[in-house]
């Protein structure tokens, strides 16, 4: 199986170890995996801004750099959606090639549960979570069940992260409300924004969360710079992070060596 | 003014919009109880979804049906091509009747055309009878929700309107005493009025008739006391069958207030004996609306309010800061259509998190509808400033894989060393209450290339 990882930009540059997480989780199910370099931006900040023809080069070179590939890989939920449902106005329908490439580019934990039949991860993670649901992989790739919708979904993080040892979860009193990231939202509608992302915080600190985990490192980017600004004790993780934080813990004692003295 | 400066104010006083958005989701859970009542919601909504969409794919036809149905019931129907042509309609059947004093069940309608200042200016009394409109009415302000008008409103702040207007007790802000005091005042407005307007929330093809959900009963009394009833609505009201009403009755008030069903679900077939009914159609832009592929499926929408319920945004800066008859994600894409200059800002109002779509009970795709109208919004023009500068060079920027990681090094480079008073400048929008990211000194990539080189040396 041939792999590739889309690392969203804003990871690449400010999440590196995201990024790395990523790998590290991939190697660790014995996937193959490269990263072609040529990738930038998916061109959702142009497209969600209404700025059409400024995300359409973005959009083709996207298709350029991934094509050829068995699966594209992301931690991310938004910029996958944007590829696979934001990309028609740049595509005609009977573009085989862009199709391809579109439909083959995947979340994250949507690969791990959907194409490798992953149920179980052997970890261990001590902790109390609280998962923070980001909208798009929510409402866009329907990674999990909706609170509006009556629709019976499967929820692929969960179902992962809950066969860890020692994780528990935190009880939200709204289970999937959104941050308040929103991409530009975030600074043309600053006050809002922000107190949107105050109210998640807040669930979170009532309902004990230790460790806030997303899909998306753009929410958690958000709800992060909130943080630590109010100095709040609450860790912000990618998903991907804990769960090779979480694997990690069990590694057998000689490839640990091994894995340090490298 | 634009909705970020009037959401800002909205949130400074935090109390309050706290309040807001409390009052608002305590709503939108009661909904989630009753959808989750119905095993067959997902199922009702596709119903309906096909049901709108099939009557907006022939609305000419069935809105003539409706018309010949209606005119053997002995209905007078009219047609307005606009709000101004609806408010002559309007007021010329008033004046035909002598009318100087009307009272006025809940309708979005007339407000979307300005009735009531149209009508008062021509020295007719025009009351609100909904417990909710009265009470913004007596404030002078528009209401801010389509189905709860005065959500916005705090009781203390109705006991002082209804101390100054009403004569209640100074100070008195138990709802009980309140309301009891707004259904004496109201029932001396329904015997004292020469007619009554109502809304309509279905008209039915096949019959000619229509029906009207109120909670109040205000639309009965409004309508049954005089001998003179106007019901105006919008072209997009029909459905063809009276059947239909089976799902969409179910959808409305589970949709819009958590009910099972309204307490009042009126039918109007014809008038009463010796009485005269008169029904407005009005196009005002809808067929417009009709003609866009990719926003006609918003004429579905039934009115129930449930995606102001559920965003996140309207709960927290209420819906004046909207300056629409019909705010929210719904109300986002109906006003800029119609009018781009006017409420450019309103598409960018939204997160983009899909809550609305998911509860909207006809299944209008709003958000990604309020996705299409910002790129709309663009090809008319309507956007500029340094927000499509910034896009336009990012979009230069990132076209360019070297080009990318040199601006990826300078902004980490920057971050990590410029002092934090030039970061956290008054320009740096992010920066006022959140912290930017740590940059890293290594991007992924650089990283990656590393870790690839040490694995296979």
């Amino acid at each position: 199986m041939n792999v590739a990882l889309f690392i969203p930009c804003y990871v690449d540059q400010f999440y590196p170890q995201v990024g790395m997480a990523t790998v590290e989780v991939l190697e660790h199910f014995g996937v193959k995996h490269s990263f072609p370099v040529e990738q930038t931006c998916c061109g959702q900040p142009m497209a969600n801004s209404g700025y059409t023809e400024q995300a359409r080069p973005l959009a083709e070179k996207y298709v350029d750099v991934f094509d050829g590939y068995d699966y594209i890989v992301a931690p991310s939920g938004s910029c996958v959606a944007m590829v696979r449902h934001h990309y028609s106005p740049f595509f005609d329908s009977n573009n085989a090639r862009a199709s391809t490439v579109r439909e083959r580019t995947m979340e994250l934990s949507e690969f791990l549960v959907n194409v490798l039949n992953i149920s179980c991860i052997h970890g261990r993670f001590a902790h109390k979570v609280g998962i923070h649901q980001s909208c798009h992989g929510l409402r866009e790739l329907r990674l999990s069940p909706s609170s509006e919708s009556c629709t019976e979904r499967a929820d692929l993080l969960t179902s992962l992260l809950e066969t860890l040892d020692g994780i528990s979860f935190s009880t939200l009193q709204r289970p999937d409300e959104c941050c308040g990231f929103g991409g530009t939202f975030a600074v043309t509608e600053e006050a809002v924004s922000c107190m949107m992302g105050e109210d998640r915080i807040h669930d979170h600190l009532q309902a004990e969360t230790e460790i806030l985990t997303a899909g998306d490192m753009s929410c958690l980017m958000h709800l992060e710079g909130i943080i630590r600004r109010q100095q709040l004790p609450i860790r912000v993780m990618h998903f991907a992070e804990l769960i090779a934080e979480a694997i990690q813990s069990v590694v057998p004692v000689e490839t640990a060596n091994k894995r340090n003295h490298r | 003014m634009s909705h970020p400066l009037l959401a800002e104010q909205f949130i400074s006083r935090r109390d309050r919009a706290a309040w807001h958005d409390r009052s608002l989701w305590f709503v939108r859970e009661k909904r989630d109880r009753q959808a989750n009542d119905v095993p067959e919601w997902e199922e009702l909504r596709k119903f309906a979804s096909d049901i709108k969409q099939h009557t907006m794919s022939r609305l000419p036809n069935y809105l003539e049906e409706f018309e010949r149905n209606a005119k053997a019931l002995g209905v007078h129907v009219h047609w307005a091509v606009d709000g101004d042509e609806h408010n002559g309609i309007v007021h010329s059947i008033l004046e035909r009747h002598g009318v100087k004093r009307l009272v006025k069940s809940k309708s979005m309608l007339t407000e979307e055309c300005h009735l009531n200042p149209f009508l008062e200016d021509r020295g007719i009394t025009v009351i609100d009878t909904d417990l909710g409109e009265r009470i913004v009415q007596l404030r002078n302000e528009p209401p801010s929700h389509i189905v709860l008008p005065a959500i916005h409103i705090r009781k203390e702040e109705v006991g002082a309107c209804f101390h100054e207007h009403l004569g209640t007790e100074q100070g008195a802000s138990d709802p009980k005493y309140l309301t009891e005091a707004a259904r004496h005042h109201l029932r001396e407005q329904f015997l004292a009025a020469d007619a009554g307007i109502t809304g309509v929330n279905f008209a039915i093809a096949e019959t000619g008739g229509f029906v009207v959900c109120t909670n109040e009963g205000n639309a009965d009394l409004g309508v049954s006391l005089p001998k003179l009833h106007i019901a105006c609505m919008g072209i997009e009201k029909l459905v063809p069958r009276s059947k239909d009403l089976g799902v969409f009755l179910r959808l409305l008030a589970r949709s819009a207030t958590g009910q099972p069903i309204t307490t009042y679900t009126s039918h109007f077939h014809g008038p009463r004996d010796g009485c005269e009914l008169h029904v407005v159609l009005v196009d005002n832009g809808r067929s417009q609306l009709l003609q866009s592929p990719e926003f006609r499926r918003s004429l579905n929408c039934i009115r129930c309010g449930a995606c102001m319920n559920t965003c996140p945004v309207f709960r927290r800066t209420g819906g004046h800061s909207y300056e629409s008859t019909v705010p929210g994600p719904i109300g986002s894409i109906l006003a800029p259509f119609r009018d781009p200059d006017q409420h450019t800002s309103l598409p960018f109002a939204c997160s983009l998190c899909g809550s609305c779509t998911d509860v909207c009970p006809v299944k209008i795709d709003l958000h990604h509808q309020l996705f299409a109208m910002r790129s709309r919004l663009d090809h008319q023009q309507k956007l500029g400033g340094t927000k499509k500068l910034t896009m336009q060079l990012a979009s230069s920027v990132l076209r360019h894989t070297w080009f990318y990681r040199l601006a990826g090094r300078v902004a980490r480079y920057s971050l990590r060393w410029l002092p934090r008073f030039l970061i956290y400048n008054p320009l740096n929008g992010w920066g006022r209450q959140r912290e930017l990211p740590s940059a890293p000194e290594q991007s992924f990539r650089r990283m990656y290339e590393d870790r690839q080189r040490k694995e296979r040396p």
